[in-house]
């Protein structure tokens, strides 16, 4: 365990200034050398509107250059920074530690993913259940001929996908997943709520090619309604619902 | 089988125990707990036939119930093709033994074979 | 479990603690239906008995018919009424019914369908299932 109480001297662009600092505990683990992954601690400063990504960020500038996070928007928008954040799947960009109340943040790489390097997973298996459900609308016309216009669709139409629409695909419901936890092959909640983005949409015609992928021994069937994916979601999407509803299609109770 | 199927099937024998098990229950508090369990009650229980088909869809019901909810537990816990056919087949036999079993004792019972 | 999957694994699945009572919810349901698969067995072997006539009967009886063999069958009547009840809202739930509408989110983004409707059942199966087992302990302690 490496303790690093101070700041070290050097050149920054975004000077410390805070009196208040918080343990920051980052989980390090390379699976190339590594038999189990460790802590390590470092001490800093924060302010009201700090977040963990930015405190991450500080320690790999100032402390240990080596810490492996993917980031890139800094702003809840291209889904890279999900990590565990005090036991909880969270976007590290859009948790500030001031609402963490807590003078120690532990971040851990998301469960369930398998591990790159210390807080960077791997999302192969996510895009990959992502495009097993066809994310994308299917029709039978897909040839448009230069006099057709786009499809139409009335503001209630719109409102039956729109909050599905908004996921960005940064995993922090397939991490809090209770079925994911131990089912490899099961298609996750992140997936199953696109395929009610699309089944919902009146512009598409896939619903059936859809309902039939699903359907099957580690489809939407071992969704129990838990609901922890939609208390996870940084974007309002509530996959809980979309899987419920799209169920209601394979139990006759939607058309 | 679909897994809708087999889903459906898990909802419809929970919802159809639901009631049975109630009117079990209700048997045994109407009679007195303790009365309700002494050896010439439950055999009259057993020969009357319309009570006996109600034990015998409550066992059918709880086991196609119960033993696909294992089946499910099961299936999540572990993964791989070898596991999951045995997995799926072992509750099957499981499920098909403890009827076996349990029909064979209200058979035997209310044909007076005791 | 493989370190290279970093899957949670069961003590993942059973830790009722991160994501409030729906989370409780699910675990009980699991641990309910286990227990009353487990007791099902049980009180089929236990009725076979019968078949051994009125000694082989009683003698089973008396092994069930003890303070543990009411405590167990309390547990039983516990977990009974909590599957219930709790499976039914599980199924409304499933067949998309008080799971709310799909509509634009607004921050904080509370999920709809983590609604008071689906809590109220939790609590529901919660507190029906302790006053059964009440209710059982006072039918088999009583007499």
């Amino acid at each position: 365990m490496t303790q690093a109480s101070g700041i070290a001297n050097e050149q920054t662009s975004t000077p410390l200034s805070s009196s208040k600092s918080i343990t920051l505990r980052i989980s390090r683990y390379n699976p190339e050398h590594d038999d189990s992954s460790k802590f390590m601690e470092f001490s800093v400063p924060y302010e009201r509107w700090t977040t963990v990504l930015e405190a991450i960020l500080e320690v790999k500038k100032h402390f240990d250059h080596s810490v492996a996070v993917r980031y890139s928007c800094r702003q809840a928008t291209c889904g890279s920074c999900g990590m565990i954040i005090n036991g909880k799947p969270r976007l590290a960009c859009f948790t500030k530690i001031s609402e963490l109340n807590s003078n120690v943040v532990t971040v851990e790489p998301m469960n369930n993913f398998p591990i790159i390097r210390d807080l960077a997973v791997k999302f192969e298996r996510l895009f990959d259940t992502h495009q097993k459900i066809k994310p994308y609308l299917i029709r039978d016309d897909t040839e448009l001929t230069s006099d057709e216009k786009e499809f139409l669709q009335s503001p209630e139409e719109v409102e039956q996908y729109i909050q599905f629409a908004n996921c960005i695909k940064c995993g922090l419901c397939n991490s809090a997943c209770p079925t994911m936890a131990t089912d490899s092959s099961f298609v996750g909640p992140q997936a199953l709520a696109q395929a009610y983005r699309y089944v919902a949409d009146s512009r598409d015609k896939g619903k059936d090619s859809r309902l039939k992928i699903i359907d099957d021994s580690h489809g939407i069937w071992r969704c129990h309604f838990a609901g922890s994916c939609s208390q996870v979601c940084p974007k309002g999407v509530d996959p809980a619902m979309g899987i419920q509803l799209l169920r209601g299609y394979l139990l006759g109770f939607r058309s | 089988m679909r897994e809708s199927t087999i889903m459906k099937i898990h909802y419809g024998t929970a919802l159809a125990a639901v009631a049975l098990v109630a009117v079990h229950i209700l048997m045994r508090l109407t009679q007195g707990f303790a009365e309700s369990l002494e050896y010439e009650s439950v055999l009259a229980n057993y020969k009357f036939i319309p009570y006996a088909i109600m034990l015998e869809l409550i066992l059918i019901l709880l086991s196609v119930h119960g033993f696909n909810g294992l089946r499910v537990i099961l299936l999540e816990l572990k993964q791989g093709r070898l596991y999951e056919k045995a997995v799926s087949y072992g509750c099957l036999a499981a499920m098909i033994a403890l009827i076996a079993y349990g029909s064979r004792t209200i058979i035997m019972t209310n044909m007076g074979m005791v | 479990m493989p370190q290279d999957e970093n899957k949670e694994g069961i003590g993942g699945m059973i830790n009722p603690r991160r994501y409030g009572i729906e989370r409780v919810a699910y675990l009980l349901m699991r641990l309910s239906g286990l227990g009353l698969l487990a007791y099902f067995i049980g009180h089929i072997y236990e009725t076979s008995t019968i078949l051994r006539g009125q000694v082989g009967w009683n003698e089973f009886l008396e092994l069930t018919q003890t303070t543990e063999g009411h405590a167990i069958l309390a547990i039983v009547i516990a977990m009974c009424v909590f599957h219930t009840v709790n499976g039914i809202r599980v199924m409304l739930g499933h067949g998309g019914v008080g799971v709310g509408k799909p509509a634009r989110p607004d921050y904080p983004y509370d999920p709809a369908s983590q609604n008071y409707r689906h809590k109220i059942g939790i609590y529901s199966a919660i507190v029906l299932a302790a006053v059964a087992m009440m209710y059982g302990l006072a039918v088999m302690f009583g007499e």
